[in-house]
């Protein structure tokens, strides 16, 4: 168990990376929306064509994916290193 | 003449914020002080600051004028995709700047390249590049500042004095607050901007007879395409992905990275950038685009003769003809004619007020050159050790005077269409300069002469297409004229917004090759010592 403990949370760690890189491609892709390129209609609200709206809709998207990041990918490592230096300072 | 009043009572405020900071920086040690607020800047303040510094005259009244020209591509091509690439990067590059800046006192990007790839002379090479591409950015914001106080005034406040009263704010607020002061001015203009953009939507949008029925309307006219993509090519829209990577590698974003209190500062940030994107950018390029229903405004009635006028008679006019064309349909102040129109006197002055908060964002990028210069020219070869850190402090501040001066001179002496090139080149040439931060961070092989390679092919790349722009005339809208071809493809050609090299944008291929460049010269070259690599990778 105990030499088993560090490769599986490594295994974790790297399927958890691999999943965030894959949802930051797919939402870089997803930029490209070619399906909404010729047409304006529906107009959302009425008066926003799709296309805007889409990606306004993308705008969101991206805030929720650096949300993920930041709870899911967060370099503590940085911080803890500041914390390190300053208390061997002190 | 209110609205004017009002803009001036906005930027008396703003002076006051900047030597209110002054005051409140006393007693702290000067130079870390001044150029970047002692790393102490609160989470809000960084938010928002960040955000507002990323907000200059070229984003706000150049993104309306953009759309009022190709529709609603432009939030696609410049909001959306910043709103993805830039807190990318802040969260994976500026993170690292910040900790290493904290770790060992760096205050700008060139320190870190120094210090990681041990060298001086690649530095000051960097140094110049940064500046030379940084400086059009503090000539168009003076030209801004007139252009805008000469507009809300109604002709009363002339274009030169316009210019001269935004440029001696700015420079007021800069030389006594430093850091400090353009942050917490930055954060004023910020909330300021986005509160009177949603009411210019509002008050526009009701004295146009509503969104809808404008909406409707255009989709009827012959200006139904501004509201698809359907003349913009795939490839562009593409291409466009890379303009963002030259946010981080900006000196000034780099360096307002190293001021936050605390790494976690950076969290709410990076979550938070895309909507703040999104609630400005959004309105801005809506309305640029309604504005072609507004054509009872004369002004705006002439832009669209001339856009119509270029794209059916383009062909058999002179370059000279089209340019001229190009310049009567530049949109950069339909915003400005909007609210002149529809808004009340009193809310036109408030709403230039916002305007002008967008238009003042260069004052990070005059902080960014005098600090670079304090600290990459003036310390580096050895004036601190001479006259002390005061000196320092001192000769910043004389270089954000003398800046100051010569942006307005030239400003007053030269076509703003110039300096909007070398913006776009700009934008271009630090993109193509992020590699150099991605290798310096997170790739231990990478060396100095891999840095001097990528930087001396970002000059060259990017004087070689404003040389190629200006001898090839651009073509009226339609095909491009092709120059080179390789194996039956388009190699180089010129198109009526800029230049294509097989299709995409020229930043595509000089970041590609600026990669690449430091990938291959880093591999054939020595590299740091042990002792620098671990200081930056560890064991």
């Amino acid at each position: 168990m105990t030499h088993r403990g560090p490769a599986r949370l490594d295994r974790r760690n790297r399927l958890k990376r691999s999943l965030l890189i894959l949802a930051v491609v797919a939402v870089y892709a997803l930029h490209q929306d070619l399906w909404f390129w010729r047409t304006a209609r529906p107009l959302v609200f009425g008066f926003l064509p799709i296309g805007l709206a889409y990606h306004a809709g993308f705008s969101v998207l991206a805030a929720l994916l650096m949300w993920l990041l930041v709870s899911r990918a967060w370099p503590d490592h940085l911080e803890r290193a500041d914390r390190k230096d300053a208390g061997d300072g002190a | 003449m209110i609205p004017a009043l009002i803009v001036i009572a906005y930027l008396a405020v703003v002076v006051y914020i900047g030597v209110f900071a002054f005051r409140s920086a006393r007693g702290k040690e000067e130079v870390e002080e001044y150029f970047l607020a002692s790393r102490s800047i609160g989470p809000f303040v960084f938010l928002m600051s960040l955000f507002g510094t990323n907000m200059t005259a070229f984003a706000i009244l150049g993104s309306s004028g953009h759309a009022f020209n190709n529709g609603i591509v432009t939030y696609g091509l410049m909001a959306s995709a910043s709103g993805l690439v830039i807190p990318l990067t802040i969260f994976l590059i500026g993170t690292r700047v910040w900790a290493l800046g904290k770790r060992h006192g760096f205050i700008t990007p060139v320190q870190l390249f120094r210090d990681r790839w041990e060298t001086s002379h690649v530095g000051t090479v960097v140094f110049a590049v940064q500046a030379v591409l940084l400086v059009p950015y503090i000539i168009i914001g003076v030209m801004g500042g007139g252009t805008t106080l000469s507009t809300v005034s109604g002709g009363l406040v002339p274009y030169w004095l316009g210019g001269a009263i935004v440029a001696l704010v700015v420079m007021t607020y800069v030389f006594f607050g430093g850091m400090r002061g353009t942050a917490f001015v930055n954060t004023f203009q910020t909330i300021l901007f986005l509160l009177f953009g949603a009411l210019a939507v509002a008050v526009i949008g009701y004295g146009m007879g509503g969104f809808k029925a404008s909406a409707e309307a255009l989709l009827a006219s012959p200006g139904a395409y501004l509201l698809t993509r359907e003349r913009i090519s795939p490839w562009y829209f593409l291409s466009y992905t890379f303009i963002p990577l030259s946010a981080i590698a900006f000196p000034h974003i780099t360096m307002f990275c190293l001021t936050a209190r605390r790494m976690a500062q950076f969290r709410k940030t990076v979550v938070f950038y895309p909507l703040c994107i999104m609630a400005i950018w959004l309105p801005c390029v809506f309305l640029g685009v309604m504005a072609n229903r507004a054509t009872d405004i004369p002004e705006i009635k002439d832009k669209i003769e001339a856009r119509r006028t270029l794209a059916v008679e383009g062909k058999t006019l002179s370059a000279e003809q089209r340019d001229e064309l190009r310049a009567r349909m530049d949109g950069d102040d339909v915003l400005l004619l909007l609210l002149e129109r529809y808004a009340p006197l009193w809310l036109a002055g408030l709403l230039g007020a916002g305007i002008m908060a967008a238009v003042m964002a260069t004052d990070s990028q005059i902080l960014a050159l005098s600090t670079m210069f304090a600290e990459d020219v003036f310390t580096h070869y050895g004036h601190k050790e001479r006259f002390g850190a005061h000196v320092q402090v001192q000769t910043g501040r004389a270089f954000v005077v003398l800046l100051t001066l010569v942006a307005y001179a030239i400003a007053m002496n030269a076509p703003e269409s110039i300096f909007s090139l070398a913006i776009q080149y700009a934008f271009t040439g630090f993109a193509s300069l992020s590699p150099l931060l991605v290798a310096a961070l997170f790739w231990r092989g990478s060396t100095k002469w891999g840095a001097l390679a990528s930087t001396l092919w970002v000059a060259a790349a990017v004087t070689a297409v404003a040389a190629f722009q200006a001898a090839v005339p651009a073509p009226p809208p339609g095909p491009p004229v092709v120059v080179a071809k390789l194996f039956g493809l388009d190699l180089l050609a010129r198109t009526p917004g800029g230049t294509a090299v097989l299709g995409f944008m020229p930043v595509v291929p000089m970041v590609l090759v600026s990669g690449l460049l430091m990938a291959v010269v880093s591999r054939l070259t020595p590299k740091p010592s042990p002792q620098t690599l671990a200081r930056y990778f560890g064991p």
